[in-house]
């Protein structure tokens, strides 16, 4: 039973447990506080029993405290960059009108999710399980708007700047780039809503980037400048920030124009699973169905399977998957027993994806505490 | 080098600009020497409670580090003489020393 706990809330530093609040930002639910200003709210667990998470109930993360209230009237979109034809200017309704609308459902996931949970924890905003969300997001493609503009074929990046502001001048400003390629996507939005309504202000009033099987930390909020540019972007954000060590993990996308001798930027979101509708030390009669509800997604391969064990890893059991939202979507699945004998249970969940991936049962240390994928698990009583 | 009157002195107009976050002020930091010092200095750009959930792994040196990033990288006015005395709490308060 030592390891039943491993990746639930009371594996999160003692500071972070003591310091979490249940807190309601102006329009959203209460959410887990984990720091005011700026502000960082994670979303409870069992709020992530169904497939789309609410907005009201969508995870807030804001790396710079000066967070302007846009005016919709006001807010414009600036294109430009020396890989640009030339400068363009959109209102949000030229934005919504002038442009094909698209719709897909994508996980939004901060790259940080579950920092709290790693052995030995690393400094950062310590998230457990809830910096993750998934909705359905409508916008224009971002390939759509650069082509308006009129992109050099030899860009090699596009840079976003959003409405955030640093309080000290020498902060570096929350600037944020992707290849080329990944811009060009398809799937890569300017979206300007968000299940069905505008954006909420703290997920990025009135326009923010969707950049869906890659992490949150590129799907700027507030966006207000887009560059095309015929160099890499330079900025603590890019070059600094929100990296991995080469070579220590499974391939994934590459974000080549980005990456040196030593270090190469996070990309893609991790195969996770999560149960969702227990907690901890909850009980259970014997003789009596237990019901696992949960969600798993991946970086856009698409779920194959969910697999549960009661025995702490040692045998599984297919769940069955609820319906599909689309490769980028959160996949819900439920799993049902009946336990026969009182005493400890401990509850393991994994997903498998279609390239044939699991997830792992260590998590390979990097100094941010990215890329934590380890299987979750519970511990349960049987009484 | 700035002194720690100027710092309050931005702190207090911070204070008043953003004072639509009125909940970090439930926050409360652990008595000690230097407590409004980090209070007042770390709070120029975030809440103390950034402070909290990054406890209680750290030990001097990590702290150490920190502090140093908040400097050079983030740009915290937090002068040469305010930094060890900074580390000196954190570590003491929030570490595992």
């Amino acid at each position: 039973m030592a390891g039943a706990a491993q990746l639930s809330r009371a594996a999160l530093p003692a500071g972070a447990l003591e310091s979490e609040t249940l807190d309601a930002l102006p329009g959203k639910e209460r959410l887990i506080k984990r720091s005011f200003r700026p502000p960082n709210y994670e979303t409870p667990l069992s709020y992530l029993n169904d497939a789309i998470t609410p907005n009201n109930r969508f995870f807030v993360r804001w790396h710079l405290a000066d967070i302007p209230t846009v005016a919709a009237d006001a807010w414009r979109l600036k294109i430009g960059g020396n890989a640009a034809a030339g400068p363009l200017d959109l209102t949000l309704n030229q934005l919504k009108t002038e442009f094909e609308p698209v719709e897909l459902v994508a996980v939004c996931q901060c790259a940080g999710n579950r920092r709290g949970l790693v052995e030995p924890h690393v400094p950062g905003v310590e998230w457990a399980n809830g910096a993750v969300g998934n909705a359905r997001w409508k916008g224009a493609r971002l390939k759509d708007v650069l082509a308006r503009a009129g992109v050099k074929k030899e860009v090699v990046e596009i840079a976003f700047d959003g409405g955030d502001k640093p309080v000290l001048e020498a902060t570096p400003d929350f600037v944020k780039s992707i290849p080329a390629w990944k811009a060009l996507d398809d799937n890569t939005l300017v979206a300007y809503e968000m299940n069905g309504e505008p954006l909420p202000h703290w997920n990025g009033f009135p326009a923010r980037i969707v950049v869906p099987g890659w992490v949150a930390t590129y799907w700027v909020k507030q966006v207000v400048r887009i560059d095309a540019l015929l160099e890499p972007l330079k900025g603590y954000w890019v070059n600094t920030a929100y990296r991995l060590p080469k070579g220590k993990y499974l391939s994934t996308d590459r974000f080549i124009s980005q990456e040196n001798e030593t270090t190469s930027p996070i990309t893609e979101v991790d195969l996770v699973s999560l149960m969702t509708n227990i907690s901890d030390g909850q009980q259970f009669r014997a003789g009596a169905p237990v019901v696992v509800k949960g969600i798993a997604w991946d970086a856009g391969y698409g779920i194959r399977s969910v697999e549960v064990s009661i025995d702490d890893g040692r045998t599984w059991q297919g769940a069955e998957l609820g319906t599909d939202l689309g490769r980028y979507s959160f996949r819900t699945w439920q799993f049902a027993f009946t336990p026969r004998e009182k005493g400890a249970v401990t509850l393991t969940a994994r997903a498998m994806n279609t390239q044939g991936l699991v997830q792992t049962e260590r998590w390979i240390a990097n100094g941010a505490g990215y890329r934590n994928n380890v299987a979750q698990k519970i511990g349960i009583r049987i009484a | 080098m700035k002194t720690f009157a100027t710092n309050t002195m931005a702190v207090l107009a911070l204070a008043i600009a953003g004072a639509a976050v009125a909940d970090e002020n439930s926050v409360r930091l652990k008595d000690g020497p230097d407590a409004e010092r980090v209070r007042a200095l770390c709070s120029v750009c975030h809440s103390a409670d950034y402070i909290q959930m990054n406890a209680r792994f750290l030990n001097r040196a990590g702290w150490e580090a920190e502090v140093t990033k908040m400097i050079k990288v983030m740009g915290a006015p937090i002068s040469e003489a305010d930094a060890p005395k900074i580390v000196d709490y954190l570590t003491r308060h929030y570490g595992t020393e």
